[in-house]
């Protein structure tokens, strides 16, 4: 069961937008979420069986082979690469304030976005604009 | 007489639970000296009271072909506390009734008594921890018998406050918690159970044997059965939910989220919004029933800065069970489960039971006494060509990794001096994962597909690999073959 302020929080992220209640209630449901120290690694390059994050606190910085890559924050989301194709991530995520994410376990994921397109059309375009900024990136 | 009387304790652990009975006496074993307090009257915790009609999930398999009080025997038996004192060990299995694998509550209580009564674990009973502050580097907390003053705090202060979400109409006295476990009070009648976690098909089952006339579960998800290692559910109390599948009249499993509950002349109307119907369900109800959760009673901990997860349901741990925002404080006992770990594939730790916890305990312990109290226990050292011999034997023999899967590894450290290879004990894979030793740690886990694996994760020259090894049907993990791809793997480490 989640507290009406758990679905408004959802609610406010841009990748939940589209979502209408009860849906919401069944995302809320659905993610779990876990709180990071700062310093606390989220995402292991390198390691399998990774999760799927949204940030919904807090700052997080990607690194890869010790080098910070990029900076995340609210609303940002992260791991999905290596759960979509299978492998294993290939950046740590590292917790750089007190981080709050929601969590969905890897295997979830692809049932879960089938089961909320609106969702994976706001993922398909997050992350047709990470592409478009590549540059920035690497 | 009381023991410890009000005054200051390097360690104060409360509740008396098996998680507090546990974390005392890994305390005790190791020297560090402490206090336990609990607002009980006496050992066991909320086995006194719960499951309210069901025996324990847990298994206890009493004529296991292994010897009562070793390692050997803890894989056999879920719910006994552990022990160094093999007459300590194993107490369940001596409680259990004929003809049964899983306890009763009271053969849980009457096991935790003798735990108790024989280690022996002095505890302050009656005795309520109230609220809580912070005077220097110390805590200083206050209870119905006075103040204690401590460096450091172990909560097992379990997880049964009853939570209900703020459904109108849904209210506490409906709670799991309140429940009146009279054998007829359910017959004859109408009961809608909101939520659909073990604690609501535990009720179902026993009600249904009552001569239910309709029984509905509702909540927004549905039971996952199809991961069952993924899922806390256990089958036992699943009957209702097979009859809901099959169709039997009067049974009914539905993913909806209620909305409200209306009270009507002499019973309950729920109102259900079904995300595929547009129409919302009505359900007709005589008597609703919350087993929609529980929470960690934390008192004024919050306050105190603790950062919490799950709308304030559990504190947020780190990897040793510490608030990640108040250093000092710390988690045994269910609540250990607040330490997520690596969740990798995202499956959780047994920490919420006292199969897995109870090692969390011994974790802890010698986390409290090395990190605050400067006491160092030894790390023997391995002979090199005995490692890999050393290491099969663990994924086989080893009751830490076989129910912690994927969060409590054994970690062997390569120590700087003259290349040394050091046993560092059981530890949560995610300190050795996230640290920067070069070592070795093996963990059994579930893979993607939920088959159980043995995985070796190495470090050398501060790079770290990880290694799936093949599964085995009767989960033997010796012979040559598992012998050689450890040999393998270990082979940079070693050179
Ligand atoms: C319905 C239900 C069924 C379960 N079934 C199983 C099962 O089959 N097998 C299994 O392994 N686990 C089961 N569990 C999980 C179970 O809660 C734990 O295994 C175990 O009882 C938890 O132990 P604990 O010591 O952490 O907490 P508890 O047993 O809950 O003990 C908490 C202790 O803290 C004390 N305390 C709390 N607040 C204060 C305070 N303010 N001041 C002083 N003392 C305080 C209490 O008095 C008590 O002594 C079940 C849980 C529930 C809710």
């Amino acid at each position: 069961m989640a507290a009406p302020e758990a679905v408004e929080r959802l609610a406010q992220l841009a990748l939940f937008a589209d979502l209408r209640w009860p849906e919401l209630e069944a995302v809320a449901h659905t993610f779990d979420e876990e709180v990071f120290a700062q310093g606390q690694r989220v995402l292991r390059q390198g390691i399998t069986g990774g999760s799927f994050y949204v940030i919904v606190e807090g700052d997080a910085a990607v690194v890869i082979d010790g080098q910070e890559r990029a900076r995340l924050g609210r609303g940002d989301f992260f791991g999905e690469i290596s759960v979509l194709l299978g492998g294993v991530p290939i950046a740590d995520v590292r917790a750089e304030t007190l981080l709050r994410c929601l969590v969905l376990p890897g295997p979830e994921l692809e049932g879960f976005l089938l089961e909320h397109p609106p969702v994976m059309l706001r993922m398909l375009q997050a992350v047709a604009r990470r592409l478009r900024d590549a540059s920035r990136w690497s | 007489m009381k023991p410890f009387p009000p005054g200051e304790y390097p360690v104060l652990v409360v509740g008396s639970g098996p998680g507090g009975l546990q974390a005392s006496y890994c305390l005790r074993r190791l020297g560090v000296d402490h206090a336990v307090l609990s607002a009980d009257d006496g050992p066991g915790g909320m086995f006194q009271r719960f499951p309210l009609f069901e025996r324990l999930i847990s298994w206890t398999h009493a004529g296991a072909d292994a010897e009562r009080g070793t390692r050997e025997y803890e894989l056999h038996d879920q719910n006994s506390l552990v022990a160094d004192d093999p007459a300590l060990g194993a107490l369940v299995p001596g409680q259990l009734a004929d003809g049964h694998r899983r306890p009763s509550r009271d053969e849980m209580v009457a096991a935790m008594r003798s735990f108790a009564e024989r280690a022996p674990i002095p505890v302050r009973y009656e005795c309520r921890w109230e609220s809580t502050k912070q005077e220097d580097s110390a805590y200083v907390l206050a209870t119905s018998d006075g103040e204690y003053r401590c460096r450091a705090a172990v909560f097992a202060i379990g997880m049964t406050q009853p939570w209900i979400p703020p459904i109108p109409g849904l209210e506490l006295e409906q709670h799991y918690v309140n429940v009146d476990c009279a054998p007829d009070r359910y017959r004859g009648r109408r009961v809608v159970i909101v939520g659909k976690r073990n604690s609501a098909f535990e009720i179902g089952e026993a009600i249904s044997r009552q001569g239910l006339r309709e029984l509905t579960l509702v909540s927004p998800r549905s039971p996952d059965l199809g991961r069952l290692a993924r899922s806390p559910l256990r089958p036992w109390y699943l009957t209702t939910y097979d009859e809901h599948v099959r169709g039997a009249p009067g049974r009914f499993v539905l993913n909806a989220s209620v909305d409200r509950v209306e009270h009507r002349e002499g019973g309950f109307v729920v109102h259900a919004l079904d995300p595929t119907r547009s129409e919302p369900l009505l359900l007709e109800a005589d008597d609703v029933i919350a087993a929609t959760g529980f929470s960690t009673p934390l008192q004024d901990l919050p306050e105190l800065g603790v950062a919490t997860v799950r709308e304030g349901r559990l504190p947020a741990l780190s990897a040793f069970w510490e608030s990640v925002t108040v250093p000092g404080l710390f988690f045994a006992g269910n609540v250990s489960d607040a330490a997520p770990g690596l969740r990798k594939h995202g499956v959780a730790s047994l920490s919420t039971m006292v199969g897995g916890f109870r090692y969390n305990a011994r974790v802890l312990a010698r986390h409290l006494a090395e990190t605050l109290f400067g006491m160092s226990s030894e790390r023997p050292r391995i002979e090199r060509d005995c490692i890999s011999a050393f290491l099969l034997h663990e994924l086989n023999h080893s009751p830490e990794l076989a129910f912690q899967k994927g969060y409590l590894a054994r970690v062997l450290r390569a120590s700087d001096d003259e290349g040394a290879i050091l046993d560092e004990g059981i530890l949560p894979l995610e300190v050795f994962v996230d640290g920067s030793a070069d070592g070795v740690a093996i963990t059994l886990e579930f893979d993607a597909e939920e088959t159980i694996r043995p995985v070796v994760y190495v470090r050398h020259d501060g790079v770290l690999h990880e290694e799936l090894l093949a599964p085995h049907p009767l989960r033997r993990y010796d012979g040559q073959p598992y012998l050689e791809d450890v040999e393998k793997l270990l082979r940079p480490l070693l050179r």
